[in-house]
């Protein structure tokens, strides 16, 4: 740039020849010269405020655009890195304790339908008749016709159907994939798990939840997405469970009866490891019966007898009587007492089992081994009503059991309103009050574990159970002793298992009318048993309902006879499975080598 | 000097440009084979579930009773009894030799005769 002097020497001389000031020329240059900065700097602060607002303006556009972009897709999954199994199974597996799956998902395929899209509604109604037996074609092509956009035809498909559904070949009929529950096992267990269905239901996806059991029990576990790859692991053990619906399921039949339940518990753990109830059904297809009127709850295979069938259990719960009052400290298992029967009390009669008398003394141990009513009602009157209440809520008898079951704590043990003296007494022979199965397993789970209370469970434990000690250990052995002699000289003969020491107590209830009193030939029969006596690992309980033993010449429905016998086969099944070696009992000395010479 | 800095700027872009293309659609590339691959493995954890779920339904305890009575000749299967389990006391030991004790194992010796010695 080529400046111009402020004072050009031709100016100024001239200027000064003419008589002028030349510092005006000077001055006139100057404004000039900052006219000229003035614009250019003026300019190139144009131009930067220029660049300035584009940037701004680029910045701005971009974010709108992203946020426009944002809003505008649909999200998609992150691809950058690698899924995990989570994101396939919605809801965990169920295991046994040995990781035997007894619930797993399955991918299967919904159909539904866009009538709007049908080329021919007429003939698909036609051929889906055609396929699947409950779809009537009159009816579809109604529904088809009727101007509605969207139908559901069936929650789930076998790929057979699927494929013959595609071999219509109409674009109005679409699959959505679905996550199917599956129990591969069929009907065993059953009652345990109870069954699932879809919840909300979506062309994506649908919910699975769970309905009954521990599906329902823990749904909220096996739908939590954190723990969804890890399965959930119970207490059973799916081999003792198939032996025992098995021989229970045999028993049931030879001897007639409507029903039965049996409860296999660790007397240390509180562990299920079976628990089985006839008639039984499938989960895969959770029947939805209709009963009768005049039906009782038991009647439908959905009734789970071990946890929801209130029972009232009969001389099962007299060792409760005998274990309390040595534990009171009142009698030792020889202890004499009066069992003279029958006894009176008030207007109410106490009888033994046909009529007969153990008395007029009997001791302790033979009250249990020979199930005298008289001495336990004796025994129950020593204790006192409110002793008795209290140490059988220690027992779990006033309270719903703590099993994961959905039905569970709807199974309140039956109490009577008040509690005189002929309800002590009642009570101490099983009758008045009334319990379920599990309940009954879970006490005699505490006589087992040495008088320290254990809750039964179906979540496989790491270790025993800390629990209340409501007896001493003396005293519980003793009650495991007398138990032993039910076996060896007493009513349940026909339980000894030989190797196992099988301790038990027989309980035959009659079962009450719905209109009062009892039935006359209608009987629940109970045996409660643990073995081995020497040290206790497990309790077996059997109860069948209205069972009949019919090889004599009279049918017989006391315990002995029916649920008694299968309870052992039961025990000389699951022994070895549990892995627990027969015990070589000592033969009893011979009488000439017992004497020295 | 300016103009050497123009024209390495400029090839500077050039060769940044083409590194973030090559970049790009590399991204890209990976990006396609995570999703293949993550289809590949959602498959295969299905098949493998199914396969589970298949393995659990033809080893259910029903059908393996019903299996074993069907071959009972062949295989002669029974349920586990209290009697199969044994003691390790009852096993019979090998009888112990009079004459070597329990020795029953062959030695092997070897060695050098002494050539000036008389052999025995």
């Amino acid at each position: 740039m080529t400046r111009t002097p402020l004072r050009p020497l031709a100016r100024i001389l001239k200027a000064r020849a003419q008589g002028e000031n030349p510092d005006v020329i000077e001055r006139e240059n100057l404004r000039l010269r900052h006219e000229q900065m003035r614009d250019a700097a003026r300019s190139r602060a144009e131009v930067r405020l220029l660049i300035l607002g584009f940037s701004f303006f680029l910045a701005f556009s971009a974010i709108g655009v992203r946020m426009g972009v944002l809003s505008a897709t649909e999200a998609a999954e992150p691809r950058s890195f690698a899924s995990g199994a989570e994101i396939l199974a919605q809801r965990a597996d169920i295991t046994d304790r040995n990781g035997r799956v007894l619930a797993t998902n399955m991918l299967t395929h919904a159909l539904y339908a866009h009538p709007k899209d049908m080329v021919d509604p007429a003939r698909v109604a036609k051929e889906l008749a055609a396929i699947f037996p409950e779809m009537k074609a009159d009816d579809l092509t109604r529904r088809f016709t009727d101007g509605r956009s969207f139908i559901w035809l069936r929650k789930v498909l076998s790929p057979e159907q699927m494929q013959q559904v595609h071999e219509i070949g109409d674009p109005g009929l679409l699959f959505g994939p679905r996550e199917m529950r599956l129990y591969p096992n069929g009907t065993l267990a059953a009652h345990i798990l109870g069954g699932s269905s879809f919840g909300v239901e979506g062309v994506h996806s649908a919910e699975v939840i769970g309905t009954a059991g521990i599906e329902r029990a823990m749904d909220a576990r096996l739908r939590d997405p954190a723990l969804s790859a890890t399965p959930l692991e119970l207490s059973v053990d799916l081999t003792v469970q198939a032996a025992v619906e098995e021989i229970l399921g045999a028993g049931v039949t030879m001897l007639n009866a409507k029903g039965g339940a049996a409860i296999i518990m660790d007397v240390k753990t509180g562990e299920i490891l079976s628990l089985a109830s006839l008639p039984s059904f499938d989960p895969n297809n959770r029947p939805n019966p209709v009963l009768p009127k005049d039906a009782e709850p038991g009647d439908s295979p959905l009734f789970n007898r071990a946890v929801q069938g209130v029972y009232e259990l009969g001389s099962t719960f007299k060792i409760f009587a005998t274990a309390q009052a040595m534990e009171l400290g009142l009698v030792g298992p020889d202890t004499l007492v009066d069992a003279n029967a029958p006894m009176q009390w008030g207007k109410h009669r106490i009888r033994e089992f046909q009529n007969k008398n153990y008395g007029p003394l009997a001791t302790v141990t033979d009250v249990i081994v020979k199930s005298s009513n008289v001495g336990t009602a004796r025994l129950a009157l020593q204790i006192g009503g409110l002793r008795q209440q209290e140490f059988l809520k220690s027992l779990g008898f006033f309270d719903p059991t703590p099993i994961e079951l959905t039905e569970a704590p709807g199974a309140k043990p039956l109490l009577p309103a008040r509690w005189p003296d002929i309800v002590t007494i009642t009570t101490s022979y099983g009758h008045g009050m009334s319990a379920s199965p599990l309940h009954l397993a879970a006490a005699y789970a505490t006589i087992a574990n040495g008088g320290i209370t254990v809750k039964p469970t179906l979540l496989k434990q790491s270790g025993p159970q800390a629990g209340v000690r409501v007896m001493r250990e003396e005293v519980a052995d003793a009650s495991v002793e007398m138990l032993r002699q039910v076996v060896t000289r007493g009513t349940a003969s026909l339980a000894e298992v030989p190797g196992y020491e099988v301790a038990g107590k027989t309980g035959t209830a009659d079962k009450p009318r719905r209109t009062g009193g009892y039935y006359k030939d209608k009987v629940i029969n109970t045996f409660a048993s643990v073995f081995p006596a020497s040290d206790p690992r497990y309790v077996v309980l059997v109860t069948l309902d209205e069972p009949v033993e019919t090889s004599g010449t009279e049918p017989r429905r006391t315990a002995g006879w029916t649920a008694v016998p299968v309870a052992a086969e039961i025990t000389r099944r699951i022994a070895p499975l549990l892995g627990i070696r027969p015990v070589v009992e000592a033969p009893p000395a011979d009488r000439l080598t017992a004497v020295r010479n | 000097m300016r103009p050497v800095i123009y024209v390495l700027s400029f090839i500077a872009v050039l060769g940044l440009g083409f590194w973030a293309y090559r970049e790009h659609y590399d991204t890209r590339q990976a990006l396609r084979d995570v999703s293949r691959l993550n289809s590949e493995i959602a498959g295969l954890r299905e098949a493998l579930a199914l396969q589970r779920a298949e393995w659990a339904y033809l080893n259910r305890p029903d059908r393996l009773r019903e299996l074993a009575s069907l071959n009972f000749e062949r295989l002669g299967l029974m349920p586990l009894e209290p009697s199969q389990f044994g003691d390790a006391a009852n096993l019979s030991y090998p009888a112990v030799d009079e004459f070597f004790g329990d020795i029953n194992n062959s030695v092997m010796v070897n060695g050098q005769l002494n050539p000036e010695e008389e052999p025995l």
